[in-house]
């Protein structure tokens, strides 16, 4: 219990951290794209949500940093993110819940399905070292090294335009409204399966490999020689003695890589026209749509945080010295 | 503690290398003897040196590129517009401007080196200061270490290197690298400190530190060889990492296209309609990333196998298992495997051990779970 609250004070530290370098971002760069979008439409920004824009970016130059920061949680309190420029003042919460849930749930699925599959490749192969086995792992370091936008082209262009299989854009077809009927899941499913594709075969060469040495390692340590020794079955020496082991750097390098996974996917939306929050920002950044930018930038950072601590939560579940060092 | 001339003795006395013991003094030169030894044996292997050569390669062409390549990168052939295929003249085609293709990815070679191995010296120092200090000191210190590590890990490094990007009108070089640094770092920090932290609770640091050794030395002797295959791999993660951030920001655009790089290669070919037709314009350029990307890979994998023998010698030795009749996935492998390593008579003993080994797997069977909860405490808490 200790070591959860423990856990728990951690990542509200690192929460509250994350949010305070995303104030002082803006005020470290240039706030005048700001200024001068507010300028120039004096009447269609209604003054508080100018306030709020000040707020945010810093503008309000003639308060006290401290003063600023409290407006500043202030707003982030109450959700207020401010107006986005470039989807018609829309409020910038509002166009990010819009894009949250593709994303959540494309980049979700195919990561976890592809640290599952990768890892239980990576236990096999290196279980069965010094086998035809082996002859994967120049492929998966080859995969692992690939950029995802380059695969995502590829795709597009043998999958999509070539062979004419699966659509080579957008989420779901065009003119259809969202909704929860089979056809519009299937179709949905239908525009998914690229890119989730995309993303497993690119992210499953780094945990093929990480699994298969964790592997070697561990297949020689004199645990896994008394367990063979006492004759269990070689399938639970291998899941419960030798995997059990493994997995945990591969838990540690899976949160850990989530920044950078998530970081490759929004270049994958961009290149399937995915409406995720990775298509939002780039889109954002060439509108110079500071507010949504910065918005996004909250709410992914937030997002890779929260990723960590299930990450750490299944860390500590499986090891219980992780529990006793730290408790 | 001894007098002066204790030291010069004992240090005579360690060329000998039956010493059992050898005294305190002598400890230095010994070490720089086995870093100079290793440096070269670390590379002695197939896996590192198909690396090497493949980096050496990219290398010499990114230090050569204005010799090497047969046009200017920027420079237009009127004669080959319109994105043409290769040629004897345009060995990897054109551009639609009539660019060469090949002079192009000759050129961009030197920015993306460049660009990986700064950022990857910088994030690397970074790392190993932080991580294994926040691996090996306890309690409030550790934490904070492990907060700012954590706090740089959920950054995501692309969209801050885009936000950060996109304020700046040019952004140098050294701005790319640094900023691909400072994301970058914490990935191998974490790693090291996790795996300091499991170091610390093993019996040779413990016994190191109840024989009352300093700080320093239990860090530098008895761990940081256990640390060398995480440093260089999250040195490595870390350049391969920055040449895909790189490449990915210039292919988004936010990198200025007058820095030639292979992503920029991929912008224009992405903009100008490359997909799928012009394939030499686009497929070049990604294969020279993942190539070097391998490279890196290959390396790390061969230091790896240096400093982990178990990878090196577990596919040789279950292949020589293999021919003997053994199954190196379901024998006793170690066991099995002992007469061979120790050059000892091979029969007698080791194979009636594995007999016995695998004729009696019921009577063990019942302490099974009994072994599991003292060997490797499940619930403790």
């Amino acid at each position: 219990m200790r070591f959860f609250l423990r856990r728990t004070a951690f990542y509200l530290f690192t929460a509250w951290a994350a949010i305070t370098i995303n104030f002082f971002l803006p005020r470290m760069l240039k706030g005048d794209p700001v200024n001068a979008y507010l300028a120039k439409n004096q009447g269609r920004v209604s003054p508080e949500a100018a306030d709020s824009l000040r707020i945010l970016f810093g503008l309000n130059t003639d308060k006290s940093l401290w003063q600023q920061y409290v407006e500043y949680w202030g707003l982030l309190l109450h959700g207020d993110l401010g107006l986005s420029f470039s989807k018609g003042l829309a409020p910038v919460t509002e166009v990010i819940a819009a894009g949250l849930p593709w994303t959540i749930g494309l980049v979700g699925i195919a990561t976890i399905l592809s640290f599952f599959l990768g890892t239980s490749l990576g236990a096999v192969i290196g279980w069965r070292r010094g086998s035809r086995a082996d002859a994967i792992v120049p492929v998966a370091t080859f995969l692992s090294t690939v950029p995802y936008f380059w695969m995502a082209l590829i795709a597009i262009a043998v999958f999509s335009v070539s062979l004419g299989w699966f659509p080579a854009s957008h989420a779901y077809s065009k003119g259809v409204v969202p909704n929860w009927s089979w056809d519009f899941v299937g179709d949905v499913i239908h525009h998914g399966t690229l890119p989730a594709l995309t993303i497993v075969v690119a992210s499953l060469g780094g945990w093929i490999l990480g699994m298969r040495n964790m592997m070697m390692t561990v297949l020689d340590e004199d645990y896994v020689t008394v367990a063979q020794a006492k004759g269990l079955s070689p399938r639970r020496v291998l899941t419960h003695y030798a995997s059990r082991n493994a997995v945990l750097p591969q838990l540690s390098s899976f949160a850990l890589s989530l920044g950078f996974i998530v970081g490759g996917t929004l270049v994958m939306e961009l290149v399937f026209s995915y409406p995720g929050v990775g298509k939002q920002l780039l889109d954002a950044t060439n509108a110079k749509d500071y507010p949504l930018m910065q918005g996004l930038f909250l709410v992914i950072t937030l997002a890779v945080l929260v990723a960590n601590i299930l990450a750490d939560v299944a860390h500590a579940a499986l090891d219980p010295r992780t529990r006793m060092t730290e408790a | 503690m001894t007098s002066t001339t204790s030291p010069a003795t004992s240090e005579d006395s360690t060329t000998d290398p039956a010493t059992p013991d050898p005294a305190p003094p002598s400890r230095p030169a010994k070490t720089k003897r086995s870093k100079a030894g290793s440096a070269f044996a670390m590379f002695r292997n197939g896996k590192s040196l198909t690396g090497l050569i493949i980096l050496g390669f990219f290398t010499l062409v990114a230090i050569f590129g204005d010799v090497l390549a047969p046009y200017e990168p920027r420079a237009q052939d009127p004669e080959a517009y319109g994105a043409q295929a290769p040629s004897m003249a345009h060995l990897l085609g054109t551009t639609n401007m009539g660019e060469d293709i090949l002079s192009q990815l000759i050129y961009g070679t030197r920015g993306v080196l460049v660009v990986g191995f700064l950022s990857g010296i910088i994030a690397m120092i970074v790392a190993v200061l932080v991580g294994v200090t926040a691996g090996y000191v306890a309690g409030w210190k550790s934490e904070s270490l492990s907060a700012i590590t954590n706090v740089f890990l959920v950054l995501p490094a692309l969209p801050l290197m885009i936000i950060v990007a996109s304020n700046y009108e040019s952004p140098s070089l050294f701005l790319i690298a640094a900023v691909l640094a400072l994301t970058g770092w914490a990935w191998g920090a974490r790693v090291l400190r996790a795996q300091t932290m499991s170091l610390r609770n093993r019996d040779f640091v413990q016994a190191a530190r109840a024989n009352g050794e300093k700080l320093y030395r239990i860090i530098t002797v008895e761990m940081l060889p256990n640390l060398t295959a995480i440093i260089a791999s999250s040195f490595v993660g870390t350049v391969t990492a920055a040449v895909l951030g790189l490449t990915t920001l210039a292919f988004i655009g936010i990198i200025p296209i007058t820095n030639l790089n292979w992503g920029t290669i991929l912008f224009w070919a992405q903009q100008n309609g490359a997909f799928p037709d012009a394939w030499w314009w686009y497929i070049p350029a990604g294969l020279c990333i993942a190539l070097l990307g391998m490279a890196l890979s290959l390396i790390n994998f061969g230091i790896d196998e240096y400093v982990n023998p178990r990878l090196r010698s577990a596919g040789e030795r279950a292949r020589a298992m293999r021919k003997k009749g053994y199954k190196a996935s379901s024998g006793v492998t170690t066991v099995a495997n002992r007469p061979d390593l120790h050059g000892s008579t091979p029969g007698a003993p080791g194979s009636s051990v594995i007999a016995e080994l695998h004729e009696d797997p019921l009577e063990t069977e019942a302490e099974d779970e009994e072994t599991i909860s003292t060997g490797w405490p499940r619930r403790s808490s």
